[in-house]
């Protein structure tokens, strides 16, 4: 495998100089009558010896990316948002010319929702492939499983999902929020619109929810005027059955309900939520967890009146945001559902090409030093940058979940905040 | 039953199989694979170690146990916790909170090394701890349940049901396991960097050696009286224990080696792979090392690497052209191993492939040590399996 | 922990709980039911039980859109329809799977373990690839869902009341069928003594479909049901099999009042640990204590005695 490769690079070396776009897709007036186009799609490609120095599978026409999700197994529900939105972006980058005048061809891995394949396949896309970038990873476990592998051999993933902070690595961007950016925000908001005095801290057993729930109640206790936490529970991945604690959450009767229940367990917690006759229109449940995705399982009328903190709802009202769902839709299927992951995965793609554009080079350390300071002006949340730290400034919203399945965004932080991955204050 | 055959536990043909293991795994593999590749075999060869296991345990003794996966992951862990803790070194760590502890303690707020976590500083005790840990577990288990003939499914269920809890109990108390994203980013082993090439190529040849002499160890079961008592138990339990037998013991015996070598094979999982998670605790990939064993013949030492092998092998490069084919096949290959070839590789090698190499090794002598190879394997309940098999 | 709270509070909160482990016993019951009938009926351990019911649940979803659809103003009763559908549908695939595979492997209990692990990887991805591996949302009849206030704190969840309802009829039946029918006889009869059943003419091939058929049927209405609790996706269905099978051998195979008894104390022991203690630490408790007894009682709770 590997050996194939190494021509395909000589091959790319004799410096044949191409000009890019003539094989552009169908879809560039589209793209072009709708603005996305930004750069002149006949630009001039640099030569490949000049773009690649460290022998990614760069050749004077194609570049190769790699996505890695899972598309079999538990994690596949979650992860087939975010497959599609990487796909769509890297089809709109290449009929706006590609990347540097190169076509991004990409190579699709499966996790398998299982972490040591995702280990094994990332190293499959850097060692064999040679992948400029790697578009990947969901759960944080998988991400930790990929971590030393693109550390290792030098590779650049974009990952898309909200998670706990506490990492920052030369070698990943995270184009979600850490967990202060998508927390903080959201518990001020319903302190102070909601006069929400006492929490209910519910989350799924494993790191993500107890991190957030540990950052939350330290906000609650420090930092919300006489505000408390009366309860906090976690259950396993997996479980069934809420009747009981949710018995609990009657008898303390809490302004707040704080929700990070995720997976088959979300169905479950917010249907016997409903059935055990909690109101949600007047009970305040605030969860970190539900994206128009997970409403597509869990059943509109099950959830409306609940309220969602995220940086990307569907139903965002912005040019960007309705060409985006438009060109989804187009593509995916017109009752597909964007939840925030798959926005933040859409983002990856554009923020690598503009990266490598700036850095004028595919090389992983250039890409890596160039991304600080990137921004991009046609997300679909609205204008985001990349931190320092490999994160990206973005805003906090707030959903009210509608019958339909869709979200009434009823709060935006006027500005971006900054993402503090390991946050003082709070560990 | 001759004499002859009692003086050394191993047979010829059965030498000839090793050696053939032996030139593969050293000589060919390492000679035809890339490095990547390679590597890929050796952590496949990490469940050969509970394919082994389970070939004891399951085609010789008859006990089935569906929490496999719980022996790797507490070998796996001991081992990983050693490596994390030279990895945490206080310099490594001095933006913590908490320097000198493992990453993902500070984040749960724990600020002192847990006692349980403490014999892990010592590499000495790691080892002893990677084989006597699971073993310990397996007796206390094994001992309660055989004592009390729990046996045949009931035992499968239970085992499953521990695998359950362990997961649970792993993810739940992620400050002192690191939860469900397990220990990663283990760097070294007494300072020396595992993550090279040059280090992988090292510990593949490492595993492939302990590989070999816990196949011998399996052969030195199988041939001596313990191996002869485990047979007849699983097919007649009734009538060793009326010979004065206490059977259980033996269950209890056989069930904590296979923990054992489960677990060294989870130790070299973590030296080769670089981490370790609760993902290889649970059912899944517990029932998953089974069809291991099973694929390769249940009542074939050898059969079972081979069958870890094919399998795995299956699984990658499935999975990397048709990802979503894959689980058909492997659903496939649970039903067709049991319906159609109920003995595995080494029940087609018997059948077909012997036979007519027979004449070559001096014909008769192989015959006649064959295992029957056309012989269901035996359900304790069945009585139908051939006693013939304890040869 | 309750000195906060007045009498009254604390009265119906247990009143509640009560309820709440309730539901959980019908829901126990209703899983383990088919289950218990393969596996003490005919020793078949049936790995592939939780996706049967999902696809008792997905046939509830399919129907669901079909009134939807087309038959809007008879919405409020799609669900009866549904159940019966589900469990024919998961009846038919449980029939056709005891004749391709299940009777060959009568006499090798551990290998219809393997063999119907094989069968539930196949039929998730089957699930995966014809219905998407997104999960789908069921959508109720208003009735169904909500709870009946019967005091300011009591409130009785009608999918909660639906779901014993349905637990106690399915019990009910199964409990006539086997006991009371001579079809039942039939079926006793071969568990006890295949042999002789044989002799005496009862054609046992038809009866082991047929109960394999039946125990896959009401694995279908459980998972039917089940879309008022839970998710409905590929993968679902293993979300259920441990909790199904540590109540099934936890009641002892052979016997229905087993299966009921074991799933009230696991039942009732959950749902009071979960009122206490934390979530996790509740599951695990759960499944300790059962193991544990397990070991102590290998039978099970209850066992008909039976010479081997």
């Amino acid at each position: 495998m590997s050996s194939k490769n190494d021509q395909s690079n000589k091959f790319s070396s004799t410096r044949r100089k191409l000009l890019m776009g003539i094989a552009a897709l169908p879809a560039v007036p589209l793209l072009a009558s709708t603005g996305l186009l930004s750069t002149p799609a006949f630009a001039q490609a640099p030569a490949t010896s000049e773009v690649n120095t460290t022998g990614l599978a760069v050749t004077d026409t194609e570049v190769t990316v790699g996505i890695l999700h899972s598309v079999t197994g538990t994690m596949a529900i979650s992860e087939t948002g975010s497959v599609q939105a990487e796909k769509l972006a890297i089809d709109q980058i290449n009929a706006m010319g590609g990347v540097l005048g190169r076509k991004i061809k990409f190579i699709q891995e499966d996790g398998a929702s299982d972490w040591p394949t995702f280990a094994e396949k990332a190293k499959k896309l850097l060692v064999n492939d040679k992948v400029a970038a790697i578009m990947g990873c969901w759960t944080s476990a998988s991400r930790k499983a990929v971590l030393p592998v693109v550390e290792q051999y030098n590779g650049m993933l974009y990952y898309p999902t909200f998670y706990e902070g506490l990492e920052q690595s030369k070698n990943v961007i995270y184009t979600g929020q850490e967990a202060t950016q998508q927390i903080l925000a959201g518990l001020d908001w319903v302190a102070k619109t909601k006069e929400g005095k006492t929490f209910y801290l519910i989350g799924s057993d494993y790191i993500w929810p107890r991190t957030s729930m540990k950052i939350a109640r330290k906000h609650i206790e420090g930092h919300l005027k006489d505000s408390s936490v009366v309860g906090e529970e976690y259950f396993p991945l997996g479980h069934t059955q809420f009747n009981s604690v949710i018995n609990k959450i009657k008898l303390k009767k809490p302004d707040v309900i704080y929700a990070a229940v995720v997976g088959g367990s979300n169905v479950a917690f917010y249907k016997q939520l409903k059935a055990a006759g909690i109101d949600l229109s007047k009970q305040t449940l605030l969860t970190i967890s539900v994206t128009e995705d997970e409403i597509d399982g869990i059943g509109g009328e099950n959830i409306a009146g609940a309220y969602s903190s995220m940086k990307y709802f569907q139903s965002l009202d912005n040019p960007n945001n309705k060409e985006f769902v438009a060109a989804f839709k187009k593509m995916w299927g017109e009752k597909t559902v964007i939840g925030d992951v798959t926005q933040a995965a859409y983002l990856g793609p554009w923020l690598w090409k503009m990266t490598v554009e700036k850095a004028g080079s595919f090389d992983i350390d250039k890409v890596a030093a160039a991304s600080p300071g990137i921004e991009f002006n046609k997300a679909p949340e609205g204008y985001v940058k990349i931190h320092d730290n490999h994160h990206l400034w973005s805003k906090a919203r707030i959903g009210l979940a509608q019958p339909d399945g869709q979200f009434k965004v009823v709060f935006e932080t006027p500005d971006l905040i900054e993402p503090d991955p390991f946050p003082k204050g709070y560990q | 039953m001759l004499k002859s055959d009692r003086t050394f536990f191993l047979r010829p043909q059965d030498m000839i199989g090793i050696a053939i293991l032996a030139i593969l795994l050293v000589v060919v593999l390492p000679l035809t694979l890339d490095n990547f590749r390679l590597q890929f075999v050796g952590k496949y060869l990490t469940y050969a170690f509970v394919a082994l296991g389970l070939v004891l345990c399951w085609g010789y003794a008859g006990i089935l146990s569906l929490g496999q996966g719980v022996f790797f992951g507490l070998g796996g862990y001991c081992m990983a916790m050693f490596l994390k803790l030279e990895s945490s070194s206080v310099e490594a760590t001095k933006i913590q909170t908490t320097p000198g502890i493992p990453d993902f303690m500070d984040w749960n707020q724990i600020t002192a090394l847990p006692l349980m976590w403490q014999p892990f500083n010592s590499l000495t005790l790691t080892i002893i701890a990677v084989i006597l840990v699971p073993a310990l577990f397996a007796f206390i288990v094994g001992f309660a349940m055989f004592k009390r003939r729990v046996g045949g499914v009931y035992f499968a269920i239970i085992t499953q049901a521990l695998a359950a809890i362990m997961t649970i109990l792993i993810i739940g108390q992620q400050g002192y396991t690191g939860g469900i994203n397990g220990i990663t980013d283990l760097r070294t082993l007494n300072g020396w960097d595992i993550r090279t090439d040059s280090a992988k190529t090292i510990l593949y040849f490492v595993c492939v050696a302990l590989l070999i002499a816990c196949i011998l160890i399996a052969y030195f079961v199988k041939s001596s009286k313990l191996g002869r008592i485990l047979v007849a138990m699983r097919d007649k339990e009734d009538r060793v224990r009326f010979s004065g037998y206490d059977v259980a013991n033996f269950k209890v015996f056989v069930f904590c080696l296979a923990a054992s070598l489960s677990a060294i094979g989870g130790a070299m999982f973590t030296l080769q792979v670089g981490f370790m998670s609760p993902s290889f605790v649970g059912i899944v990939p517990s029932i998953e090392m089974v069809i291991y064993a099973a694929v390769g013949g249940r009542l074939s030492i050898l059969g079972a690497i081979y069958g870890t092998l094919l399998v795995n092998w299956a699984k990658t490069s499935f999975s990397e052209s048709f990802p979503e084919l894959w689980l058909f096949g492997l659903g496939g290959l649970f039903i067709a191993v049991v319906l159609i070839f109920p003995n595995g590789l080494a029940g087609l090698w018997q059948t077909y492939i012997a036979p007519r190499l027979g004449p070559l090794f001096g014909g008769a002598s192989a015959r006649r040590a064959s295992p029957p190879a056309a012989t269901p394997p035996a359900a304790p309940s069945s009585g139908t399996a051939a006693p013939a098999a304890a040869e | 922990m309750f000195s906060d709270y007045s009498l009254a509070e604390l009265g119906s909160i247990f009143v509640m709980q009560g309820f709440a482990g309730l539901i959980l016993f019908s829901v126990f019951v209703l899983m383990a039911l088919g289950l218990a009938i393969i596996f003490g009926q005919m020793g078949v351990i049936n790995m592939a039980h939780g996706e049967f019911m999902i696809l008792g649940a997905y046939v509830t979803y399919f129907t669901s859109q079909f009134f939807l659809n087309y038959l809007p103003g008879l919405f409020g009763a799609y669900f009866f329809l549904a159940m019966i559908l589900a469990f024919f549908a998961a009846g038919a695939l449980g029939m056709a799977v005891e004749w391709l595979m299940i009777r060959r492997l009568y006499k090798r209990p551990l290998d219809t373990l393997l063999a119907t692990w094989g069968l539930s990887l196949i039929l998730q991805q089957l699930y995966r690839t014809v219905f998407g591996p997104r999960e789908v949302g069921v959508e109720l009849p208003e009735w169904m869902m909500g709870s009946l206030p019967v005091t300011d704190m009591v409130e009785v969840q009608i999918n909660g009341l639906f779901v014993m309802g349905l637990t106690i009829a399915i019990t009910i039946a199964v409990a006539l069928l086997m006991y009371k029918s001579s079809w039942g006889k039939q079926v006793r009869a071969v568990v006890q003594n295949r042999v002789m059943a044989g002799a005496v003419g009862i054609n046992t091939e038809k009866v082991d479909r047929y109960t394999f058929g039946l125990g896959c049927g009401i694995a279908g209405v459980a998972g039917s049901a089940f879309t008022m609790i839970g998710s409905t996706g590929p993968t679902s269905g293993q979300l259920y099999i441990v909790d199904t099978f540590l109540v099934v051998v936890f009641g002892g195979a052979q016997s229905l009042l087993g299966t009921i008894a074991s799933a009230f104390t696991i039942s009732q022991a959950q749902s009071t640990m979960e009122f206490f203690l934390s979530g996790s630490m509740a599951k695990v408790l759960t499944l300790l204590g059962v193991v544990i007894i397990l070991m102590l009682r290998p039978q099970g709770l209850f066992v008909i005695k039976v010479r081997r």
